[in-house]
């Protein structure tokens, strides 16, 4: 009965409703926003990011080049040298860890008690999954595309064609990697899974997608399993358009180029498979934080 | 309590609130109307079911029956236009410390719509209420524990809520600091007209409330001013200090019919109302007194005497209610 008779008064104190969708809009625009303040504040880690590809470019790269052509060993041969092959593999490095780590910081977020300050607000949760996913690929791509500045001491001229297709493809990488971070974050507690996620995860994800050695040519199960890599759709377009710019001929680009069955892949089916893949971790992700009530 | 008080401006009120996780029930039956304009304190023993209770109250966790209003909306029909309008000052820090004081504010107008034409005004006065305007540009990992609070006081109130909720607000602070934040809190009401709703479980603040309920084993045994509850146990102790208290207790026992209690060194006399009856005393008394203290029944005796345990003992396990809460957290947030 009183409680009725409070709903009845309720109209009278009525401030301005939230608007849920303009606020949830908002939501995730000031949650990608915080992300690049902090990423902007905490320039040493940037910089940090930037040693591990440059390690390998510079001494795996170094390394490997001499040996192979020791060797004389397969694709290699043709005038192909293995630092400007591993190029854009250690770009999909960069994008990879960059990603990865920037989408599971939601854990930080939700150790250090901000996340809460988010799940409270009159938003739809969903703006944390998208929000967060947004924010980590802001972060991933100035990663990936600092290395583009790379390019001509590894021997690699790219033309402003080149450059606009490697930002868009860097960008989709970046999109779909944070996606599987934030996916990642959302069912994690702690930081205690952490290693278990870089040991199982990543690592794996990063040897497989062909950005050390081609994807073709390897055994049955190996092959099966860099098929089912996100991050080898990511690395073969980028070396495809990299390589292509630096004047590989086309037949031998081929003979490294991700393919099914032995056709060689287009590279819009492979950007198709890489945002579809994005697309449904960010919706798993959404999910479970709309969940959390 | 009547239909007319609660339509006078009732800014919570739940019928029958109730919370079971399994067989636990942490919430059993919870009736209460806080007022608008009112400081309401919550006050109860650790898993009494205070935290759980605010936590319905806040829309982070669904009751298992019963009803619950609060600044009018049915905290289950509509959540979002509940968060809305109440503001939130969690047990543990909630702010991003990478982010300045003003970053933080701005994080929080832009989530809760304040429009952006008061946006600066708003968070440069919830700024000077708290009397951190000056470090508005700071980083927020720079700040003292004290200072961090009242930030997130100020944050609590920017978007005008009408109600603000505060559980254990001033929980790890020095005292100098606590008295502060009460210093902002009331400046809070008396400027802003809004309600708080707090937990507590240092009972010299639940003074500050204007109304304290004490909850244990999930039901509410206690509701009322601070004086209504004090005086559930009794009279004022008035102590005369004296050389000769045999002497003294007779004067007494003549003038005003008491039998006081003599003790080692003086009396120790029980009567309704202290303040009035010291005069009184010192004008009968003609043995020396050295000294007289009157001590008024304290919030700590109706909570032993309500719940047969000190709150003191609960001293330990203010850790373990950070991590009840947290749990609580993850549960209601968690992966099910």
């Amino acid at each position: 009965m009183s409680v009725e008779s409070v709903q009845q008064a309720a109209p009278m104190r009525r401030q301005a409703t939230v608007d849920i969708r303009m606020a949830t809009l908002r939501a995730i625009y000031m949650i990608w926003r915080r992300d690049l303040i902090r990423f902007w504040r905490d320039r040493t880690r940037v910089v940090g990011a930037l040693v591990q590809p440059l390690l390998f470019l510079v001494i795996l790269g170094t390394g490997l080049s001499s040996a192979l052509r020791g060797a004389g060993g397969g694709s290699f041969r043709a005038g192909l040298d293995y630092t400007t092959f591993i190029y854009p593999g250690i770009i999909g490095m960069a994008v990879l860890f960059s990603s990865i780590f920037s989408g599971m910081s939601i854990i930080w977020d939700r150790e250090f008690g901000f996340l809460k300050e988010v799940l409270v607000a009159p938003i739809d949760r969903s703006a944390v999954a998208i929000g967060k996913t947004l924010g980590g690929a802001t972060q991933a791509c100035i990663q990936g595309l600092v290395l583009l500045v790379l390019a001509p001491f590894v021997g690699v001229k790219l033309t402003p064609l080149a450059v606009l297709e490697l930002i868009v493809l860097i960008f989709c990488l970046a999109f779909s990697l944070s996606a599987v971070g934030v996916a990642i974050a959302a069912r994690m507690r702690s930081m205690m899974g952490f290693q278990f996620v870089l040991n199982f995860l990543v690592q794996p994800a990063f040897f497989l997608s062909g950005a050390l050695f081609p994807v073709t040519g390897l055994p049955g199960w190996m092959t099966a399993l860099t098929r089912v890599d996100p991050l080898s759709y990511g690395v073969d377009p980028i070396r495809r358009i990299v390589l292509g710019a630096s004047g590989v001929p086309g037949p031998v680009l081929d003979r490294l180029s991700m393919n099914f069955g032995g056709q060689v892949v287009p590279i819009p089916l492979e950007v198709a498979i890489l945002l579809a893949f994005g697309l449904v971790l960010m919706l798993i992700a959404l999910f479970n934080f709309r969940r959390q009530d | 309590m009547t239909q007319n008080s609660v339509e006078a401006g009732a800014v919570v009120e739940t019928r029958g609130l109730v919370k079971t996780y399994g067989k636990v029930e942490a919430v059993r039956g919870i009736d209460l109307t806080v007022r608008s304009g009112e400081v309401f304190g919550f006050l109860g023993p650790n898993g009494a079911g205070k935290s759980t209770t605010i936590s319905i109250l806040c829309t982070l966790v669904k009751p298992t029956g019963g009803q619950a209003l609060v600044a009018g909306v049915d905290v289950t029909r509509d959540p979002g236009a509940v968060r809305s309008r109440i503001g939130l000052v969690f047990q543990d820090p909630s702010l991003d410390d990478q982010l300045t004081a003003r970053e933080n504010l701005e994080f929080h107008a832009f989530l809760y719509n304040v429009p952006r034409s008061e946006r600066k005004a708003r968070i440069d006065g919830v700024l000077e209420m708290v009397e951190l305007h000056e470090r508005a540009g700071s980083q927020v990992r720079t700040f003292s524990g004290g200072m961090k609070r009242r930030l997130e006081i100020a944050r609590g109130i920017l978007h005008f809520p009408q109600v603000l909720f505060l559980d254990e607000p001033t929980l790890g602070l020095d005292p100098q600091t606590r008295r502060r934040i009460w210093a902002y809190l009331h400046d809070l009401r008396k400027r802003e007209g809004i309600t708080l709703f707090m937990t507590t479980h240092y009972m010299d603040e639940a003074e500050f409330c204007d109304r304290i309920a004490i909850i244990d084993h999930g039901q509410i045994i206690a509701l009322g001013t601070p004086d209504e509850l004090k005086a559930m146990v009794g009279g004022d102790v008035i102590t005369v200090a004296t050389r000769d208290a045999e002497a003294a207790a007779d004067e007494v026992r003549r003038a005003f019919e008491l039998e006081p209690a003599t003790e080692r060194d003086g009396l120790r006399i029980e009567v309704p109302d202290g303040a009035s009856f010291v005069p009184r005393l010192m004008r009968e008394l003609t043995v020396p007194v050295s000294a007289v203290t009157l001590s008024r029944p304290s919030l700590d005796d109706v909570f032993l005497k309500l719940t047969g345990k000190a709150i003191r003992d609960e001293g330990a396990g203010e850790m373990d209610q950070m991590r009840n809460m947290m749990s609580m957290w993850s549960r209601a947030g968690g992966r099910r």
